[in-house]
């Protein structure tokens, strides 16, 4: 028998193709400049001319590559399981108050520090603090976003809700850094700028830990999210456990942006724009083949707004948060215009 | 054998409705249904007098006030939705949400209850996928996306994607409401085609009066005093339609088999 399902293998090798190489320009690219046939070198544990050129490539830049591949990745998949299951274009980890949840956890945290009497230099702030309070923030505001709509059943008011939730923890955030002083306040706005370096190996095994274990089960709800474009009704028809897809969607989904926007700050349009571009490049809606695609796709985008972000040959470091809009969005504006309705 | 064993469906003192925390609204109510398989079965009835209820109840979409149902001899309360998704296909009445998934795609999912976690297709999916569209006559939409087709169109594919399912039971609910007579016609011969040939039992709720007399095996009769079931035959010559609708501006005319005006 003929299977009638299209193969997308060449698509995929050009796609893993591409990612090699804006990967390995993403390293090229800093405020030293370092020859590429060393930094091959380094990456082979081949001799190199100088020491510090090694450090800077293993210690800094492989680091932060390996942290745009997963953030990007990570929010890329996140925001295509919240388009499928609220079957709406414009829902994406930010829009429902996800990333609004994880910034109110680092809030409380940095802002509310002075509250709790606590000392910006203690455990709690480093980088694993920032995570574990971006983490139960991103999930507590997903799951009230997620009772609201087991009672709503309209999928305009879930993301009208997703927005309300949103003004409300960035009214708390507001009250937060009235009272705070300037260099809590400091600290969380270079947070809210997103970052993808300045992760240690050990942070980005962490980063990684989690990263594995939400894509781990996004892969076995594959099935029912596809048996879920044809809506609620008939995916129950199939024999699909709804509501226990519909958990694990929002765990993993809270699970990944949770830890990436802990690790990284709250890094916009990524999550909602990738999909959208994977799915007018490759024309379906079958999760099989969108999933890997979405992972891909999404890492190869973070890591061309990472080159962007370090302003080749120059000092400076742009925030990542800035670029990941300022290009990407005319560019998707673009594509909508000049080819055709994107289907879901 | 127990005496039931013949039956494909069987209600006992069915009553249908909606139950909250505050009371109880029951809609229909003594619903005694004995079904032979291999039947096509036109559920008629006013608006809003409860068809979708019915189905919906069937189906297992609501839990049932009271009575039991058998499906296939099993009580429905006791099946999961995998069990119930291998004895019972649906064509629903909403719109698909939007999606550019192809018609194979589309007909594909319909053997999602019996492929392995990830939705691997065996030799043997493959063969029902291509006999389902076989059946429909579809083969030539195969390859084109399901927001290119036509209401029509995509009526047959998703009675194809029900066929792939390969369940005893098929139901429809109001399947043609959206189609002009041509394209009416053609869905029911299509479905009596697939209960005569194929031995399939299927449940369509209609609006088609008119067109259920001269395709149904059997009508369920859903009137504001009571619901009736029988074959089509038996229930013309008894009178039984003249109470579906309780108008003066409609009767039914029994030597023609057909619902008529009364012009005044």
């Amino acid at each position: 028998m003929v299977n009638h399902l299209k193969s997308y293998k060449n698509t995929f090798i050009i796609l893993l193709v591409v990612l090699l190489i804006f990967c390995l320009i993403n390293i090229s690219l800093g405020s030293v400049y370092i020859p590429f046939k060393q930094i091959l070198l380094t990456l082979t544990s081949g001799e190199v001319e100088k020491d510090s050129w090694r450090t800077i490539v293993l210690n800094y830049r492989l680091p932060k590559a390996i942290t745009a591949i997963l953030v990007g990745s990570g929010l890329s998949i996140s925001g295509l399981l919240m388009q499928t299951l609220f079957r709406n274009p414009l829902a994406g980890p930010f829009v429902l108050g996800i990333s609004s949840g994880a910034s109110l956890g680092v809030a409380i945290l940095i802002l509310g520090a002075s509250f709790f009497g606590a000392s910006i230099t203690s455990y709690a702030f480093t980088n694993f603090g920032l995570a574990i309070a971006a983490s139960s923030g991103a999930f507590l505001v997903l799951a009230a976003v997620m009772l609201a709509a087991i009672k709503v059943r309209n999928t305009m008011s879930i993301l009208i809700i997703g927005l309300m939730f949103g003004s409300l923890t960035s009214a708390v955030i507001s009250v937060l850094a009235y009272f705070s002083s300037a260099a809590e306040l400091q600290q969380y706005m270079f947070w809210s700028f997103g970052s993808l370096g300045n992760l240690s190996w050990q942070e980005i095994i962490a980063l990684f830990t989690i990263y594995i274990i939400g894509v781990s089960m996004v892969v076995f709800i594959i099935k029912p999210l596809n048996s879920l474009l044809l809506g609620e009704n008939y995916a129950k028809s199939m024999g699909v456990n709804v509501k226990q897809t519909r958990n694990i969607t929002l765990i993993a989904t809270s699970l990944l942006t949770g830890v990436i926007t802990a690790f990284s700050g709250p890094i916009a349009f990524i999550g909602l724009a990738v999909p959208h571009l994977t799915k007018l490049l490759f024309n379906t809606s079958n999760h099989k083949t969108l999933l890997p695609a979405v992972a891909i796709s999404g890492a190869i985008v973070m890591l061309i707004c990472d080159s962007i972000a370090q302003m080749p040959t120059s000092e400076y470091t742009l925030p990542i948060n800035a670029i990941t809009s300022l290009f990407g969005a005319p560019i998707i504006i673009w594509l909508l215009v000049r080819k055709r309705k994107i289907y879901y | 054998m127990d005496a039931t064993t013949k039956y494909i469906i069987k209600t006992t003192d069915l009553s249908i409705g909606y139950a909250s925390k505050k009371h109880i609204s029951t809609i229909a109510s003594n619903l005694n249904i004995c079904l032979e398989p291999g039947n096509l079965v036109c559920l008629l009835g006013k608006n809003g007098i409860g068809k979708s209820t019915l189905l919906r109840t069937l189906t297992k979409v609501q839990p049932e006030l009271g009575g039991t149902v058998l499906i296939n001899n099993a009580k429905l309360e006791t099946l999961t939705n995998a069990d119930l998704s291998k004895t019972l296909s649906l064509v629903l009445t909403e719109r698909l949400p939007d999606s550019s998934l192809t018609v194979y795609e589309l007909v594909a999912l319909g053997r999602q209850p019996f492929t392995n976690w990830i939705g691997y297709l065996t030799t043997n999916d493959l063969e029902i996928i291509q006999s389902a569209f076989e059946q429909t006559n579809t083969q030539h939409l195969m390859n084109r996306k399901c927001y290119e087709l036509s209401d029509g169109q995509l009526q047959k594919v998703l009675v194809a994607r029900a066929l792939a399912q390969d369940t005893p039971i098929i139901i429809l609910d109001e399947p043609t409401a959206h189609l002009d007579l041509h394209h009416t016609i053609n869905t029911f011969s299509l479905l009596k085609n697939l209960a005569k040939n194929f031995g399939k039992t299927i449940i369509v709720s209609t609006h088609e009066a008119n067109l259920a007399m001269q395709l149904a095996d059997e009508l369920w009769l859903m009137t504001p005093s009571k619901f009736i079931s029988g074959k089509t035959a038996t229930l013309i010559e008894d009178n039984s339609l003249d109470q579906l609708f309780d108008s003066e501006l409609i009767s039914f005319n029994k030597t023609l088999k057909q619902f008529t005006v009364n012009h005044s």
